[in-house]
């Protein structure tokens, strides 16, 4: 039954690419992708891996789906025409993927136990880590303790791709002041919108610490926890305007934020190398090494939180800014 | 006891299931816009929660029951206020809808847009 449902899912996934790629309305093309990251939370959700599924609904079918509404407000809805047929580079690619498909006739099947990745660590991290990190989710102690430091590179690049969309799209005072006088006029009709956000706004905040606090013992963590986070409160900037939303959430310190939280990670690492452990050993934090690696995962956690909450609510507010210029230059 | 309670959400979930897919029907046979987002919207409230009270009642009492009523109130307020914003939207680009069952031009056309 369950591989039925992967089948089918599966499906799904390759019917949405071909219609993405056979679409020239761009709006629906990013509907679509909305759509596919959708489903393949569905997939993962099958295959067990709620973490990532998580993950999955939250960036890609939340946030990502936004911001590329948003850029779809400066460069247009349709896709401009163009008369190259990339004969070769369609060979090229088939030939690619035949040569891929092909490859994976020797890999070991799906799910058997002698595949190389779960000979290899895996074992460790599922038989120890309830002895060694003490936390219930798995996944968690995997991605913070074990894995904390490609975390650490994760955390690292979210904030970098935050640093670039700052420094390419600065806004002027000029543009600021315009939109304080002008915005919420067409969302001030909204009224059924805008009571519904209201009463739902603390529901999702509430919801975005739980699952940050809550990541070790249920799915759940710092990304998701931050894309939520800044999910509710770009549903609030949609409703009731930039320059409200932007009174709460000062810009400076949200770049502020997003440094600190990347800080406060890399910080617990260099913590435990002075109490004369490793880079990120969370062991040496307490006593009871299992208590120190508590105590570490619910920091690092709590950066990867504020990093992405503050980074994706600043690529929001610089979007919609642009979009405010666009609007008034024109 | 318990045989009653899977008689119960049995006739839940098929009944919402019932609404899920006729919904879909709807969604692809309506003629213009608005009456497609009507379909549309069955599935979301009627459909969906009575697979969640069916769920419900297989639940029994636990952690999973608060989650589920919580994930119930979530979708009716949501459902509703997204098929509210769309209708509005449309209506608000142009979209207008069609007096009688034939006459359905202007709907499918500003769709094919």
């Amino acid at each position: 039954m369950e591989t039925l449902i992967d089948i089918v899912l599966l499906g799904f996934l390759v019917l949405t690419a071909l219609a993405v790629a056979k679409m020239q309305d761009l709006f629906a093309v990013v509907m679509l992708s909305g759509i596919y990251s959708l489903i393949s939370a569905s997939l993962f959700m099958d295959l067990d891996a709620v973490d990532v599924a998580f993950t999955e609904a939250s960036v890609g079918a939340g946030i990502s789906t936004l911001l590329m509404l948003a850029s779809l407000k400066l460069v247009g809805q349709y896709e401009k025409h163009s008369r190259y047929r990339p004969m070769l580079a369609l060979g090229v690619v088939l030939a690619t993927g035949t040569l891929l498909i092909y490859g994976t006739l020797d890999m070991p099947h799906f799910g058997s136990a002698e595949a190389p990745v779960h000979q290899h660590v895996a074992p460790r991290y599922l038989n120890d880590s309830m002895a060694e990190i003490g936390v219930p989710n798995v996944v968690t102690s995997v991605l913070a303790s074990y894995r904390g430091y490609d975390t650490l590179g994760e955390t690292l690049v979210v904030f970098t791709a935050g640093i670039g969309v700052i420094s390419l799209l600065r806004v002027s005072r000029r543009t600021k002041e315009e939109e304080k006088r002008r915005v919420p006029a067409d969302m001030q009709q909204q009224i059924i919108l805008r009571v519904v956000a209201k009463m739902m706004l603390p529901l999702i905040l509430i919801f975005a610490l739980y699952v940050q606090f809550h990541g070790d013992y249920g799915p759940g963590g710092g990304f998701q926890a931050g894309v939520i986070f800044a999910a509710g409160i770009i549903l609030y900037t949609m409703l009731y305007g930039l320059s409200n939303a932007s009174r709460v959430f000062k810009p400076h310190i949200l770049e502020l934020f997003s440094a600190l939280g990347v800080l406060l990670y890399a910080g617990v690492g260099v913590l435990c190398i002075l109490m004369g452990g490793n880079f990120l050993e969370y062991g040496v934090l307490e006593h009871d090494p299992v208590d120190g690696q508590h105590l570490g995962i619910l920091l690092v956690e709590l950066g990867v939180g504020i990093t992405v909450a503050s980074v994706m609510i600043t690529i929001f507010f610089k979007f919609t800014w642009r979009t405010v210029k666009h609007k008034y230059n024109k | 006891m318990d045989f009653l309670l899977d008689i119960l959400s049995g006739i839940f979930l098929a009944g919402g299931s019932f609404f899920c897919l006729t919904g879909a029907l709807g969604l692809l046979r309506f003629p213009e816009f608005f009456s497609r987002i009507h379909a549309a919207s069955l599935t979301d409230t009627l459909g969906a929660s009575l697979i969640l009270i069916g769920l419900m009642l297989q639940a029994g009492w636990g952690l999973a029951l608060p989650k589920l009523i919580l994930i119930l109130i979530f979708s009716l307020l949501a459902g509703t206020t997204a098929s509210h914003a769309m209708a509005k939207a449309a209506l608000k680009s142009g979209l207008k809808p069609i007096d009688q069952i034939g006459s359905g031009e202007k709907g499918t056309e500003e769709q094919k847009k």
